[in-house]
């Protein structure tokens, strides 16, 4: 007997040779990107200190997240499709994450403040 | 690059909005939603290194410091082998979407070829790892700290960390005061013969290499989040590519052939996507940093 309340979407996925020839360029031109993101980071993490001063390491540091991030969408979006899905299941899956995540950074960074100026005021 | 699925579906089978809300398989989605609470343990971890890191700032160790070694090669590359490693598990995760692309195309040879190399990568980075963690805890000959509580590097041209002082060009270099790694400035710095003698007789302690409760490159907690934090990403990739070789096995079978869709692929390349993510924020967090 046929089920008719599980919808099977497996065999809706493929595509033609058409399709996988654009989706192929795709992924070369995102891997070109992190490959180039990555370079960026090594470099400027092994010399930075003979290309700038030490006053230039906190916008080093916000480079550094801002290139993650970068990668990190690239990856999401097309490596794991993501950005293909329906908004529905990107919403479910991005933002409870995003909202704890964010609360996590915030607590941490706050509490790491105070404890780093206890230690250097008191020890 | 699957896209939403597109089926024609009957309204009788919809709920109530009349179109499906997700358009998406069960297992897709399941793996999705264990994919999101791995973050969240990974994501815990690296917080909790960014929370001992930010507040100790000093006397915290650097990467590009730490991590300046290459197998078989002598001489100093600073982060060049972590980069290397990157590089690998990146390209790993582009044959690994090439396979997935292959499977969509019912493409049975393509995705033999390309989940092959996916294997063949995360083996690679899993070696690569075991050698990081050799280097990390064997070290680059420890340090002494002397009475004054000032630190003194151990060097020897052989190495020897069981008997430094006895061996062939044993010196010591100071260390600069509040920082593990770095070299003290101007000529006291280096010291040699009789002198490095007494200063290692009168050590209170010898600190060589990295263990669980202390180690040469800074405080304790360092090695512990390299330990646990490379540790558990060290093993997702392991499982990833026991996943991996399975799914090969069964795509050389003709099982996915069969079945008429290479879905499993797409599961195990999501789980696959997800290890590299969580590699460039480790680096990112832990290296570079």
């Amino acid at each position: 007997m046929e089920r008719d309340d599980i919808i099977e979407y497996s065999l809706d996925a493929h595509h033609g040779e058409e399709e996988g020839r654009r989706i192929r360029r795709k992924i070369w031109a995102v891997t070109g990107l992190l490959a180039v993101v990555t370079t960026i980071e090594v470099a400027v993490g092994a010399y930075w200190k003979e290309w700038f001063d030490a006053s230039a390491w906190n916008m080093i540091k916000l480079l550094y997240v801002v290139l993650t991030l970068v990668k990190a969408g690239y990856i999401v979006a097309v490596f794991m499709h993501l950005g293909d899905e329906r908004r529905n299941i990107r919403a479910i899956i991005l933002l409870p994450y995003a909202l704890f995540i964010l609360y996590l950074l915030w607590i941490a960074i706050w509490e790491s403040n105070y404890v780093h100026h206890l230690w250097t005021e008191f020890l | 690059m699957a896209g939403e699925a597109t089926k024609a579906l009957s309204n009788d089978v919809l709920w109530g909005g009349g179109r499906s809300p997700f358009s998406i398989s069960y297992g897709k989605m399941m793996m999705w939603f264990f994919l999101v609470s791995d973050a969240l343990t990974f994501s815990g971890l690296l917080v909790a290194y960014g929370f001992a890191r930010h507040a100790t700032t000093d006397s915290w160790p650097i990467g590009e410091e730490v991590f300046r070694a290459l197998p078989f090669i002598h001489g100093d590359f600073p982060l060049i082998y972590v980069a290397l490693m990157t590089a690998i598990l990146i390209f790993s995760s582009v044959t690994m979407v090439l396979a997935v692309e292959a499977g969509h195309r019912m493409d049975k040879k393509g995705v033999i070829k390309w989940l092959f190399l996916t294997v063949i990568g995360g083996a690679f980075f899993v070696g690569s790892q075991a050698w990081e963690w050799s280097h990390f805890i064997h070290g680059g000959g420890g340090y002494i700290t002397t009475a004054d509580g000032s630190k003194y590097w151990v060097h020897n041209d052989d190495h020897d960390t069981h008997d430094p002082a006895n061996a062939a060009g044993f010196h010591l270099v100071k260390a600069m005061p509040g920082h593990y790694l770095k070299p003290a400035e101007g000529d006291h710095a280096h010291v040699e013969g009789a002198e490095a003698l007494a200063l290692w007789n009168e050590r209170v302690a010898y600190i060589d290499g990295a263990n669980m409760v202390r180690n040469e490159y800074g405080p304790p907690q360092y090695a512990n989040f390299f330990f646990f934090i490379t540790g558990f990403h060290g093993f997702h990739v392991f499982s990833g590519v026991v996943i991996n070789l399975i799914v090969l096995l069964m795509v050389m079978r003709g099982v996915f052939h069969r079945r008429g869709h290479y879905e499993m692929v797409e599961k195990a390349g999501l789980y696959w996507h997800f290890v590299d993510l969580v590699w460039v924020f480790v680096f990112t967090f832990f290296y570079l940093l």
